[in-house]
């Protein structure tokens, strides 16, 4: 295993970047306020390109100053208005029906962190490295990729679904930048890509849903079932 | 020579495409992709044949090898089918403006599922997995029906929520692997392979379970497989074939080569064992609801389930004859699915409904067709003398050892169960008498009824007859996944 090496300043820089992302995921959980889910994702795709972009310069992988500013560019400008626009089209603004009270899911998904530090912990020391960077990388990808099923789960908007598919993949592209910097660009640009396509697909099909089902609620999508 | 098939293969589709989203009419969209299709089947048929040993192309991006063509011509043999049955069964939409964006969606479709298969790099194939999804969502909810914009958006959340851990699974795999092989390396399936014997257990062991659990998502295994029989059921039938026969395959290849590297680790029995479980929960869960079920293209859905466990349960068993087992299957299962949903599908149309309480003497109505969706049914349920019953009969062979009995045990059984209660359903369909005055049956043309029988004599011959050039392609293909050369 290569594991990073990095001087104080570099590792409590990324461990508060990888943290405040964390942390804005718990802002998604707590809110009901549709908005207030795209501008915490918003807000947290330019902490990860900061994140990019420190890993290139403490690490030496140039080309993540591209990955940077493709992230901030992407993720944090034009998803975050994407996803604007087909709020206003659907014209809902908030969790109308909650399955779990905000305060609930926060408390829920405070347990889902605990879960994921056991697991990166087990997994360091099978490793055998007990670098805090790592361990927090790993935590931070559990702990969002949990969060972001719990979102999937007890909401149902379509915009509260498509916002926790996203975090899925935030938690993946922070703990891949801080794990394998070294990943080929071409994989890191295609994904990147791909995000922008599929959230496309997901707004033509939720203004379909609107236009069809007369619903973007998954609880009102019990046509089919057995 | 065999590159240049590959590019036939890799190329046609796209062409298609390009040409029928410019098409001026339904017509010419309709011809471009049945021509399209034909080439494309013509050039992945001697492909399997011929990809020993492996080439690698592209850059290293392209791996033409036997796992991976042999999905190709499954692949490619359900869409020459489902584009010959489009014809028939797109016209009755009624709705000719739309067919060319059909046709165009469809030949993408098409193509990603050819293009998968042979990618070397797993971050690429992830990707073209996603592709995958991406495209075909529309195609399901291509009828724009309310049921079906459900079922393509369920489709498309569940999916896309699946692979999104095949994802983290292949990210951990490459930072396994940056132990042996530093920080920059081109995860392509060969080096994984080399290098897993060095990679640390643990972390490879949690790398495959999420590969497998994204990847089976995708593949329709149980518990995971909650999409499947929405999105097979509500799409147009030829769309049904293709998610069926050839989507459900492109994702199952993931799972084999992931554990094939997963094995050179030592991980022990735990990747085997999980893909098992799967296998066999698939089965139950299939079991449970096809004998429940009402509706007629559910019911081949939940029965795709079925089968997918049985493909798993062959990789998962392991060794030549399982191996051989799987691939044979695949192929099985790839035709006669069609048949099925082709079968299906035009009853629907027939009848007016997707209920099968509304279907009532297809035999009578439909002397030709109907005996070909009986035959159809007979196969599908594992019966000789067709494909599916040699190639269970090998998975159920591989799984004889001490260690898997139990699972070759409840698999016998569960086999038996869904025999039982698919014909079950087939008997009602054919011979019991209409609870209401019979419907008006509108007539089945013949572009509806001649891919079912294309797709049904090779089911017969591939019954009666194991090829042995097959057997050299599985010699070949387990051998490889073994970790010995591709």
């Amino acid at each position: 295993m290569t594991l990073p090496q990095f001087t104080p300043l570099a590792a409590s820089l990324f461990s508060l970047l990888a943290i405040g992302s964390l942390l804005l995921a718990f802002v998604m959980l707590g809110s009901r306020w549709l908005r207030d889910y795209m501008y915490a994702f918003g807000l947290q795709s330019w902490l990860i390109a900061l994140l990019s972009a420190t890993m290139a310069y403490y690490a030496h992988f140039p080309e993540l100053y591209l990955v940077a500013l493709l992230t901030a560019l992407f993720r944090g400008l034009l998803l975050p208005y994407l996803i604007l626009r087909i709020l206003q089209r659907l014209g809902a603004d908030r969790e109308l029906h909650v399955i779990l009270q905000p305060s609930t899911a926060l408390v829920v998904g405070a347990a889902a962190v605990v879960l994921a530090l056991a697991v990166a912990h087990h997994i360091a020391a099978a490793i055998g490295t007990s670098s805090p960077v790592v361990i927090l990388a790993l935590t931070v990808m559990f702990s969002m990729k949990l969060i972001g099923f719990l979102m999937l789960s007890v909401r149902h908007e379509a915009i509260s679904h498509i916002l926790g598919l996203l975090i899925l993949e935030n938690g993946i592209f922070i703990g891949s930048q801080v794990l394998i910097p070294g990943m080929p660009l071409l994989i890191e640009l295609v994904i990147l890509f791909d995000l922008l396509v599929a959230v496309a697909c997901f707004g033509v099909l939720a203004r379909h849903l609107m236009e069809r089902a007369g619903t973007t609620s998954s609880l009102k999508l019990r046509r089919l079932v057995g | 020579m065999i590159m240049g098939l590959v590019s036939v293969v890799l190329i046609a589709p796209l062409i298609a495409v390009l040409l029928c989203a410019t098409a001026r009419s339904a017509r010419a969209a309709e011809s471009i992709n049945l021509g399209a299709s034909l080439i494309t089947a013509a050039a992945a048929l001697p492909l399997p044949f011929m990809a020993h040993p492996a080439r690698i192309a592209l850059g290293g991006y392209l791996l033409v090898d036997g796992l991976g063509t042999w999905v190709v011509l499954c692949a490619a043999l359900v869409y020459a089918l489902a584009s010959i049955y489009a014809v028939g069964y797109m016209r009755l939409l009624g709705e000719p403006q739309r067919l060319m964006r059909f046709y165009a969606l469809f030949a993408g479709f098409a193509w990603t599922t050819l293009v998968a298969p042979l990618m070397n790099n797993a971050g690429v194939y992830w990707i073209a997995v996603e592709l995958t999804t991406l495209v075909s969502t529309f195609l399901v909810g291509f009828e724009q029906a309310s049921e079906s914009i459900e079922a393509a958006w369920k489709y498309i959340v569940v999916v896309s929520a699946g692979i999104s851990l095949a994802l983290l699974g292949t990210v951990l795999f490459y930072w396994a692997g940056t132990a042996v092989l530093g920080p920059r390396y081109d995860m392509t399936w060969q080096i994984l392979t080399q290098s897993a014997p060095h990679m640390n257990p643990t972390l490879v062991t949690m790398a495959f379970l999420l590969t497998l659990i994204g990847y089976g998502t995708k593949a329709g295994l149980a518990p995971m497989h909650t999409w499947l029989p929405d999105a097979h059921s509500e799409g147009p039938a030829p769309v049904s074939a293709l998610l069926s026969g050839a989507l459900l395959n492109t994702a199952m290849v993931g799972i084999v080569r992931f554990k094939a590297v997963a094995e050179q680790t030592g991980t022990g029995s735990l990747p085997r064992v999980a893909l098992i479980t799967l296998g066999v929960l698939s089965l139950a869960l299939a079991a449970l609801f096809i004998v429940r079920q009402r509706g007629v293209k559910r019911l081949m859905a939940y029965s795709s389930i079925e089968h997918m466990g049985v493909i798993a349960l062959g990789f998962g068993f392991g060794g030549v004859l399982g191996v051989a087992g799987a691939l044979y299957h695949m192929l099985n299962h790839a035709l006669n699915k069609s048949l099925m949903f082709f079968g299906a599908g035009a009853m629907m149309r027939a009848y007016g409904t997707k209920d099968m309480t509304g279907i009532r003497h297809v035999g009578t109505h439909f002397p030709f067709a109907g005996a070909l969706w009986l035959a159809g049914a007979v196969a599908i349920t594992g019966a000789p003398p067709f494909g599916l019953f040699l190639s269970e009969l090998t998975v159920l062979r591989a799984g004889f050892t001490p260690t898997d009995v139990w699972a070759a045990g409840i698999m016998l059984v569960l086999l038996v169960v869904i025999f039982a209660g698919f014909l079950n359903h087939f008997r009602i369909m054919y011979f019991t008498e209409a609870p209401t005055p019979a419907p008006d049956v509108q007539a089945i043309g013949p572009w509806c009824t001649l891919p079912m029988l294309l797709a049904g004599i090779p089911l017969l011959v591939l019954g009666l007859w194991w090829p042995s050039a097959f057997s050299t392609v599985f010699h070949a293909v387990s051998s490889a996944l073994a970790g010995g050369a591709p």
